[in-house]
């Protein structure tokens, strides 16, 4: 009889999940929260206590079978929401003040229950401001500091960019207001890595902070974001350092695939296990502060000092186009981000590399334009002027519609902390080195305002 | 991919420095909850004990978490690393 699966082919399998920490970085439930729509607060509330408190049971409950069913790590259990913007629309129409209370509270009762029943974050304290502002968006905006400073899971965003409609710079503005008093309302600045900025952000994103329950999403779905940096840094490390490029890319391709596929498993089984749909793979690979649990380690192994020394950008786009084409292959219910990830404080190769200077903010910029991480988890000085912050974000926007992509800026100033101090932000999270940001003045071009047209680009869709 | 059958297969793995009684305290356990062996390959280098085996849940009388539970304890006492999975993990990652 021939073998099922070869014995070479199961220890290929366990290295990586024994030895190279590959594993589920988060299954995240997407959920529509429409049907609580009301006027009345307590309404509200109360509708998202019983669906939200009734899925979270069943998201654990299915997370942790699956889980011990495969022998699989699943490292985080993730809810995503529909916007809370739309959620108070009807009574931020009533009374700012009292949308702006609701708000608060609705995003404490997510809190709680998550905190209740295990769940890792809930995502979905957003609004959609691209083109304009509703009195909802104005409300979720406004709320951002309290929201995050009074919870320790709810994770917002604001997409103020898009390939369809350009950048709102007025939103652009506030937000940048908000992030510094984020900053100052909580401890090192730490509710500013619960809040990112994006451009065309994702309906079905599984990570954090950017995700949330899309309008065109089905009533509810499992998306599931995966790991295993440390798979593709072990496979190029087995390599022969004079392998050429070519056979490189199908090194990581491969490797890229088999991650896929484990993310594919898991997903289908939750999403079988809840007896909702299953949603989409993202393909990146999330890092982590573990060692060896580094994207920034994987342009290393591919042969450069440091990730952000020259050829960093070629080697970026080396890792991220064999990771789609892998993983295309190993999944058609792909999504999310899908790129590659290279957030400076949770990826501990990023912080060395910011450490002897070869990654600063000019560097990420050069490297955003060949994956989808914008300006990730960077901690900046914590007297850095509003103006500058917008600026930095105007920047990734225009990139991001230029490049019809994703991108999304999630800044850290840390109070009282100057360039080069270190900051520990704890577990996930990592530790940081605070950078350096340009010091020309900007003030006068983003004082303008307005929106920036969508490019030409637009027209190509009709 | 379940194509034979019935069967519930399972990947166990072990590995740690060579000893007698590996084998049968891993086995004993097998047996005592009536679990099938499908397949078994062995191999000793520079003195590290490996083996992994594919057995079959479905004629058993234990359920995958407990079995996994078991063989850590068992793995424990002989002083060697178990790893339990389902196969759909291996089958997923290695075929097209």
């Amino acid at each position: 009889m021939p073998r099922i699966i070869s014995p070479e082919e199961i220890s290929e399998v366990l290295e990586m999940l024994l030895f190279h920490d590959l594993d589920i970085r988060s299954a995240t439930l997407s959920l529509n929260l429409q049907d609580c729509i009301s006027r009345i607060e307590d309404e509200i509330l109360s509708c998202i206590e019983e669906k939200v408190s009734l899925y979270s049971k069943k998201l654990v409950k299915a997370v942790d079978n699956v889980s011990k069913k495969y022998g699989v790590k699943i490292v985080t259990k993730r809810i995503a929401v529909t916007p809370i913007s739309i959620i108070i629309e009807p009574l931020a129409r009533k009374s700012f003040e009292e949308a702006s209370n609701a708000a608060i509270n609705i995003a404490k009762s997510l809190d709680r229950i998550a905190i209740l029943n295990g769940i890792d974050y809930i995502g979905g304290y957003a609004a959609f401001v691209h083109k304009g502002f509703t009195q909802g968006d104005k409300v979720v905006v406004e709320t951002l500091p309290k929201a995050l400073a009074l919870t320790q899971t709810i994770a917002a965003m604001i997409n103020a960019a898009s390939t369809a409609t350009g950048i709102n710079v007025d939103a652009i503005k506030d937000v940048s207001r908000k992030i510094l008093e984020i900053a100052h309302s909580t401890p090192k600045g730490i509710g500013c890595t619960r809040f990112t900025i994006m451009a065309n952000a994702p309906e079905d994103n599984p990570f954090m902070p950017g995700a949330y329950h899309g309008l065109g999403e089905p009533e509810a779905a499992i998306n599931i974001a995966v790991s295993g940096p440390g798979v593709i840094e072990a496979a190029i490390n087995r390599l022969d350092e004079k392998i050429d490029m070519r056979t490189l890319h199908d090194t990581i391709k491969r490797a890229a695939f088999k991650i896929t596929r484990l993310g594919e498993l898991v997903g289908r089984e939750i999403a079988k296990e809840l007896g909702i749909p299953f949603g989409i793979v993202d393909l990146s690979l999330a890092p982590s502060p573990k060692i060896g649990d580094s994207v920034a380690r994987i342009l290393e192994a591919m042969g450069l000092e440091y990730a952000g020394a020259p050829g960093s950008i070629a080697a970026l786009y080396i890792l991220t186009d064999a990771v789609k084409k892998g993983g295309t292959m190993a999944t058609s219910s792909i999504g999310g981000l899908s790129g590659a990830f290279i957030p400076v404080s949770e990826d501990w190769g990023m912080l060395r590399a910011v450490e002897v200077g070869a990654i600063t903010i000019d560097r990420l910029e050069a490297m955003m334009m060949v994956c989808n991480t914008g300006i990730d988890m960077v901690a900046i000085p914590g007297d850095t002027p509003i103006e500058t912050i917008a600026a930095i974000i105007i920047d990734v926007m225009a990139a991001a519609i230029m490049l019809d992509k994703t991108l999304g800026v999630r800044l850290i100033p840390v109070p009282g902390a100057k360039a080069g101090d270190r900051v520990d932000f704890g577990g996930l999270l990592g530790s940081t080195i605070v950078m350096d940001v340009p010091k020309f003045n900007c003030k006068k071009f983003i004082e303008r305002g307005g929106l920036i047209p969508p490019s030409i680009k637009r027209l190509d869709k009709g | 991919m379940s194509s034979r059958g019935s069967e519930e297969l399972v990947v166990i793995s072990v590995t740690g420095a060579d000893k007698p009684g590996i084998v049968a305290g891993i086995t004993a356990i097998l047996a005592k909850h009536n679990v099938n062996i499908v397949d078994i390959a062995q191999t000793v280098v520079r003195g590290i004990f490996s083996m992994i085996m594919i057995v079959d849940l479905s004629t058993g009388n234990i359920t995958l978490p407990k079995l996994r539970e078991e063989l850590y304890i068992k793995g424990k006492e002989l002083g060697v690393e178990v790893s339990v999975h389902h196969i759909d993990v291996f089958k997923a990652m290695q075929r097209v």
